[in-house]
């Protein structure tokens, strides 16, 4: 039977049984691999998408729980001016390296100013703290974050 | 493009390097290594291009291809490289296009390893000068086909931004433009250099070239290759190291949609399916009988017992000057032991590889740090020659020394083996940590001898599995592992009676490897713990009793005092806060660093505040040394504060981040990396930050509680409460 998701704003048909998680959906059905896969137990953040403007791990959410919300990824975030702005301030203060974890922090990250457009260190430690980033890049996170909330506002 | 490898240039070079070691010239990891990777070699296969070495690419279109020898996982080393590269070809850096290189020990060894290999940190400092000729000579050619058409002479001509210009007549072509005349040019014999004054690209902060892709979903990772028609899978080692599969009983996984195969191997069981999701919960519902073997005893308290036992006999010398006797009779004595438990790499990306078997090839889609050492091993689990074994490197989601390895390759090729069309295997998490390839433990004592306030003998014993005789064994010579006594015999400090040993202790089956910071990481824990307690001993300031020793190594002085400049040395601090430093001499570079701690009534610690300074001599890409050095000093933390794997019955005892902690954003303090300005080649800073760390946080707690610390990671029992 044909599961209907809204991704990145377009509609995608697929058969995958519904306690499959999304991350699967998405990266070995869908092929999109920006998500990715860290631990498979919602433990370090690499698979964050957005429910419904929300952060959630998709390696722990069973497709069938989706249902008619919409689904946002790294491949479609920059597409909000939210997600634009903190994929610029993650270059301009040049956050990454190895990349690998850094599609699931900029999912937490523009999921974060959208709630909170002027995040502290507090805010910004509580929406961050589920994702590892094993390069350790988490001083120039912080600081980007910041930019990103500071051009909001300009 | 696969390219066999000659075995003629291996042995020619393994001996190379057994003379030199056996004549006591032990430089550590500078392996006195000729660089077999000639810059004017051209490429097997230059398809038309301006192809004047393996490093460049000019078509007629001006499009400029620079080929990657080293691998990115994250270090920043496609962009420094290209850089290097750019440089001396005076190339538009805005339009340049990388590729990743494929297997040749040939065009792409590394120069200070004699293989294609990307670790140690010393990418930059290996192709420095190979790469900047290559992209001198490459210019060269391009201006004497300018030259030759304009009728001029070439000393005449100028070179900026992909374009060959004639002042006098104000004439310019494009490297384009040139491409295919500079093909038939000669390669110039002693290309110049430039002077690094007049660089326009070396030592700018430039953009890294990888980052763009990286923020938007579109690099691609080994574990994001898609193929055609492909399958996934995912699979279960023996839970006890080197244990066998007894009896798998599959019905349950059968059923489960989706799962396509199950193949059974001797020591591992993977599941097929059409997707992980299939594949996870297949190999979920096997029922494996496993025959354990003889290692199902093993456990970390043995492993301990054995090496402290190992411990106490004579090593082999790895240097010794003065009179080591004499020293240890002279003056006050101390004496410590250090130990460094198992870690587990943890990279992001699990390991991972997809390959394809037919008949009469394989091809292989990973992420690797050694390109032709995972040929040639999956060539071996294939059954094939090496030639008809093609690999495809990606981009790393990190590496750490782990994809040093091939071990995840070869399991990738024999389930592929039994599977019609291309395969992904991925490791789970709990399978990536519980069948790493582990950072050994590490037994470091130390005796050492005060006289005057100042250090007069120094006998240090490391303890510990020798990687190099496993991975490479010209780097095992004499009883000596050339990498872990790495900066234990290159010590900054003055002392005269100085004496370095090393036992090869392995323990039983636990595999060990390479891990970020390497031998260095536990000379360095060592050696700068020793210093503090020495320091207390003789009752001077930690900074200062350096200072008196490090007169000969201008160096390293400036970089210890600017660090303590920088990081208030000295300056009162809130109570149960202190101050660690850490002066390190590995990978060429010249660095010391301070952390500020909290250590609270319970024994939690609380980094507050770090501060490195940094002389890696000539700075490629500034900004991504300040990156690595503040990742890599959270990666050594993250070590010192969680990081152990514990053996119990033959497993290992941790599965996932839950139980094998890392550090978070809500742990991490302020960093400031200081560079300091220098003329001198580049040093290797990639793994610096890792060793960096663990020492000055260890130092800080003992300034905060007087307790020293003798083992990580560090145990909050034993510091709660205490004060100095």
């Amino acid at each position: 039977m044909a599961t209907i998701l809204t991704i990145n704003g377009e509609r995608k048909s697929f058969d995958a049984p519904s306690d499959m998680p999304l991350l699967w959906v998405l990266r070995d059905v869908l092929g999109m691999t920006g998500t990715k896969f860290g631990c498979g137990v919602a433990q370090c953040g690499a698979c964050t998408v957005h429910i419904d403007g929300k952060p959630v791990r998709s390696c722990m959410l069973p497709v069938g729980a989706v249902r008619d919300r919409p689904v946002t990824t790294i491949e479609g975030v920059g597409a909000s001016p939210v997600g634009a702005k903190v994929q610029k301030a993650w270059l301009d203060l040049e956050v990454v390296q190895c990349g690998y974890c850094q599609s699931g922090q900029i999912m937490s990250a523009a999921a974060l100013l959208a709630a909170t457009p002027n995040p502290d260190d507090s805010d910004i430690d509580a929406a961050m703290a589920g994702n590892i980033c094993r390069c350790g890049t988490y001083v120039r996170i912080r600081a980007a974050i910041k930019q990103a909330a500071s051009q909001r506002q300009s | 493009m696969a390219i066999s490898l000659k075995t003629s240039d291996r042995f020619s070079r393994r001996s190379v390097l057994t003379g030199s070691l056996a004549s006591g010239f032990l430089l550590a990891f500078h392996l006195p290594v000729r660089a077999v990777n000639e810059p004017t070699q051209p490429p097997d296969d230059p398809n038309g291009k301006f192809a004047p070495n393996a490093f460049i690419r000019i078509d007629s279109a001006g499009k400029t291809t620079l080929v990657m020898p080293q691998v990115e996982m994250g270090q920043g080393v496609y962009t420094s490289i290209s850089m290097i590269l750019a440089e001396e070809l005076d190339a538009d850096f805005s339009h340049v296009t990388l590729e990743h290189a494929p297997p040749s020990d040939k065009l792409y060894g590394n120069p200070l390893f004699g293989v294609q290999a990307t670790g140690n940190s010393n990418s930059v400092r290996a192709w420095w000068k190979p790469l900047r000729t290559a992209g001198a000579s490459a210019r060269a050619m391009l201006v004497q086909a300018a030259a030759h058409q304009w009728q001029v002479d070439p000393a005449s001509c100028t070179t900026a931004n992909s374009e060959v210009m004639h002042k006098a007549s104000g004439r310019q072509l494009s490297y384009g433009a040139l491409a295919l005349a500079a093909s038939s040019e000669v390669q110039p014999k002693d290309v110049p250099l430039k002077d690094p004054r007049n660089f326009v690209l070396i030592g700018k902060p430039l953009k890294r070239l990888d980052t763009p892709d990286k923020v938007n979903g579109r690099a691609v990772y080994g574990i994001d290759a898609m193929l055609p028609g492909m399958k996934f899978a995912t699979l279960a080692v023996c839970p006890v190291f080197g244990g066998k599969v007894a009896k798998v009983d599959d019905s349950a996984a059968r059923k489960i949609p989706g799962v396509q195969k199950i193949v059974v191997l001797d020591d591992l069981v993977a599941v097929v399916g059409d997707h992980m999701w299939a594949a996870k919960k297949g190999l979920d519902a096997l029922v494996i009988d496993w025959d354990e073997g003889p290692n199902a005893r093993v456990s970390s308290k043995g492993i301990w017992d054995d090496l402290r036992a190992a411990s106490e006999k004579d090593g082999a010398v790895a240097k010794s000057r003065g009179d080591i006797a004499k020293g240890l009779a002279t003056g006050e004595r101390l004496e410590a032991a250090y130990e460094l438990p198992f870690l587990a790499h943890a990279t992001m990306e699990p390991v991972n590889a997809t390959v394809h078997v037919t008949p009469d090839a394989c091809e292989i889609w990973t992420g690797t740090q050694v390109m032709t050492r995972v040929q040639s091993e999956a060539a071996k689990a294939a059954g094939l020659p090496i030639e008809k074994v093609i690999v495809n490197n990606h981009l790393l989601g990190g590496g750490f020394g782990r994809k040093l390895e091939a071990d995840m390759v070869v399991a990738a090729v024999r389930v592929a083996k039994q599977v019609d069309g291309p395969v992904k295997v991925v490791w789970t998490r709990e399978e990536d940590i519980q069948h790493d390839i582990f950072r050994p433990v590490y037994r470091d004592t130390i005796a050492a001898t005060l006289s005057d306030g100042k250090i007069v003998g120094w006998k240090y014993k490391v303890s510990g599995s020798s990687i190099m005789a496993r991975w490479f064994p010209p780097g095992f010579q004499n009883g000596i592992d050339i990498d872990a006594v790495d900066s234990a015999v290159d010590m900054p400090y003055d002392i005269p009676n100085f004496h370095v040993e090393y036992v090869r202790a392995e323990p039983p089956a636990v595999p060990t490897g390479f891990w970020r910071g390497v031998g260095p990481n536990n000379n360095v824990f060592a050696i700068e713990c020793f210093m503090d307690e020495l320091a207390r001993k003789a009752g001077k300031d930690p900074v200062d009793f350096r200072r008196s020793m490090l007169g000969n190594q201008p160096r390293f002085l400036a970089a210890l005092n600017l660090a303590a400049e920088k990081s208030n040395w000295g300056e009162p601090l809130p109570a149960r806060v202190g101050r660690g430093v850490c002066v390190q001499p590995s990978f060429a570079s010249f660095i010391a660093t301070v952390v500020e701690a909290e250590v609270d009534e319970q024994g939690d610690v609380h980094l507050r505040r770090i501060t490195s300074a940094v002389d890696t001599g000539i700075a490629v890409n500034p900004d991504t040394i300040v990156a690595q050095l503040e990742g890599g000093l959270i990666f050594g933390l993250t070590a010192a504060l969680y990081g152990e794997i514990i053996i119990d019955k033959g497993r290992v005892q941790q599965s996932n981040f839950n139980d094998y902690r890392m550090l978070r954003i809500d742990e991490t303090p302020k960093i400031d990396v200081h560079l300091i300005k220098s003329g001198e080649p580049p040093g290797g800073i990639g793994e610096t930050g890792a060793n960096a760390g663990p020492p000055a946080l260890r130092n800080a707690i003992y300034a905060v509680t007087g307790v020293a610390l003798r083992r990580l990671p560090i145990d909050r029992a034993l510091i709660a409460g205490k004060k100095t």
